[in-house]
């Protein structure tokens, strides 16, 4: 064992240089491949299953440090909370009440209209691993995957409104894209008058925009803005968003139409997956 | 005493410890503050032990990299490679600068490193990375002094000398 006692100072093996023109070769053949293709997503979903220990392990320090408050929270504390959310519970019971009366009769309307008739959404409860550290990617990792039958173009929301869409399943984590992203856009339509249009995120901040509305539609600050349902992808109903702003840009026909999201983005750990509808495919039944 | 590595598993358990601290989420403010783990990191392998670790590694890295921030596969193995080229290739100059210099060189080296990693994400994303993208290479030039004597320390403890 003492052929190698001293580190030979000019090594004979394959010149760094002839590695790193392999390396670069390589690295351009995956990222014109990854850009323009599917195929390596079986790749990545298997890299994937390997960065789960990892993912999972970084997000346990805010896990650690949320209920630690929880522990240390007082008596006092505790018991104000409980009855908040006790009366919360009562309101909201008594809007189930409403709302199941109302479904019924949705229900038979559109029965006796003969249009397509119930939109049963099945839902199911998962958790945010990681937030991407990229703060202009608006983009969080959450900790159920395909093995919980989720699918790529999923919508999911959070208890106040649409969240984002499932961009890459693996088996125990999925990556989702969130609504503000620029790269995200969904159909949407005003809630108070009905009128179309699509929310495109606007990229930092905590902001979508609305694009494709005439400067004289009949829009105004404080309307809400709910999923229409007519991209196929996100289920019609769930609020995206209210309207904070509306600026005609002098010279352009459309208006510039800030909203901001109803659903808190940053401010939650759970989000809901949505099935919308049965599909016929079995690959987006739920569990 | 000869030093001799006897136990590769030091080296990912650091490398290990330099993706999480990437992984952990941080306030918004903070993010854009987030030192470049992984690459300072790889630099100090491949300056430390060049016939070692190298360009393969740091590649390899890079694609577990793009996995984790969910970026193109081979954006950020492209980025570590050329860094750890560089490191490997000037490991000996490198080695004997005082660490003000050596922390100079190591932040340049991540700032074009960043500098690489927005511009292909501009190019291919269709997203927007501002220059605050870039102050991860003011904190890495300022942490390069700790991080080298920790993992020069971690070393010296997991390479146990061959009598």
């Amino acid at each position: 064992m003492e052929e190698r006692a001293i580190k030979p100072l000019f090594t004979e093996s394959s010149s760094p240089s002839a590695r790193f023109i392999a390396c670069l070769i390589l690295s351009f053949l995956l990222i014109s491949v990854d850009h323009q293709h599917q195929h390596l997503a079986s790749l990545r979903a298997m890299l994937a299953v390997a960065v789960y220990p990892l993912q999972y392990a970084a997000s346990l320090p805010v896990q650690l440090v949320d209920d630690l408050a929880q522990t240390l929270a007082t008596r006092r504390a505790l018991q104000g909370e409980n009855e908040h959310l006790r009366g919360e519970n009562t309101q909201l019971q008594a809007q189930v009440l409403r709302f199941a009366a109302l479904e019924t009769e949705n229900q038979r309307l559109r029965q006796l209209l003969d249009s397509s008739a119930n939109r049963r959404e099945d839902v199911a409860v998962a958790e945010i691993l990681t937030v991407d550290s990229n703060p202009a990617q608006q983009q969080v990792i959450i900790n159920k995957g395909s093995r919980s039958h989720l699918y790529v173009g999923q919508p999911i929301a959070d208890a106040h409104g649409l969240l984002g869409q499932i961009i890459q399943v693996s088996p125990f984590t999925a990556t989702a894209l969130l609504v503000c992203d620029e790269r995200h856009a969904v159909a949407v339509e005003v809630n108070r008058t009905g009128l179309r249009a699509v929310a495109v995120g606007a990229g930092e901040s905590n902001e979508l925009m609305l694009s494709f509305v005439p400067t004289n539609a009949d829009i105004e600050v404080g309307d809400l803005i709910t999923s229409s349902g007519l991209d196929n992808r996100f289920p019609p109903g769930y609020p995206v968003g209210t309207v904070t702003a509306i600026s005609a840009v002098p010279g352009d026909q459309f208006a510039k139409i800030s909203v901001q999201p109803s659903a808190q983005i940053g401010h939650t750990r759970e989000v809901l997956i949505v099935w919308p509808e049965r599909r016929v495919d079995a690959s987006a039944s739920p569990p | 005493m000869i030093s001799r590595l006897n136990w590769p598993g030091a080296i990912g358990i650091s490398l290990l410890v330099a993706l999480l601290l990437t992984a952990i989420p941080l306030p918004d403010w903070v993010q854009s503050w987030r030192p470049a783990w992984v690459a300072i990191t790889v630099i100090y392998w491949c300056l430390a032990i060049p016939e070692r670790i190298g360009v393969f590694v740091a590649w390899s890295i890079g694609l577990v990299l793009d996995v984790l921030h969910g970026s193109i596969l081979g954006q950020h193995a492209l980025g570590l490679a050329t860094v750890g080229y560089i490191a490997v290739l000037y490991h000996q100059r490198i080695r004997v600068f005082p660490l003000v210099q050596q922390s100079l060189v190591v932040g340049s080296m991540v700032f074009f490193y960043l500098g690489g990693m927005s511009f292909i994400y501009n190019m291919l994303g269709s997203r927007h990375y501002g220059p605050e993208y870039l102050l991860g290479a003011v904190t890495s030039a300022l942490l390069w002094p700790w991080a080298y004597i920790v993992l020069r320390d971690f070393r010296r403890k997991t390479v146990t000398s061959a009598r």
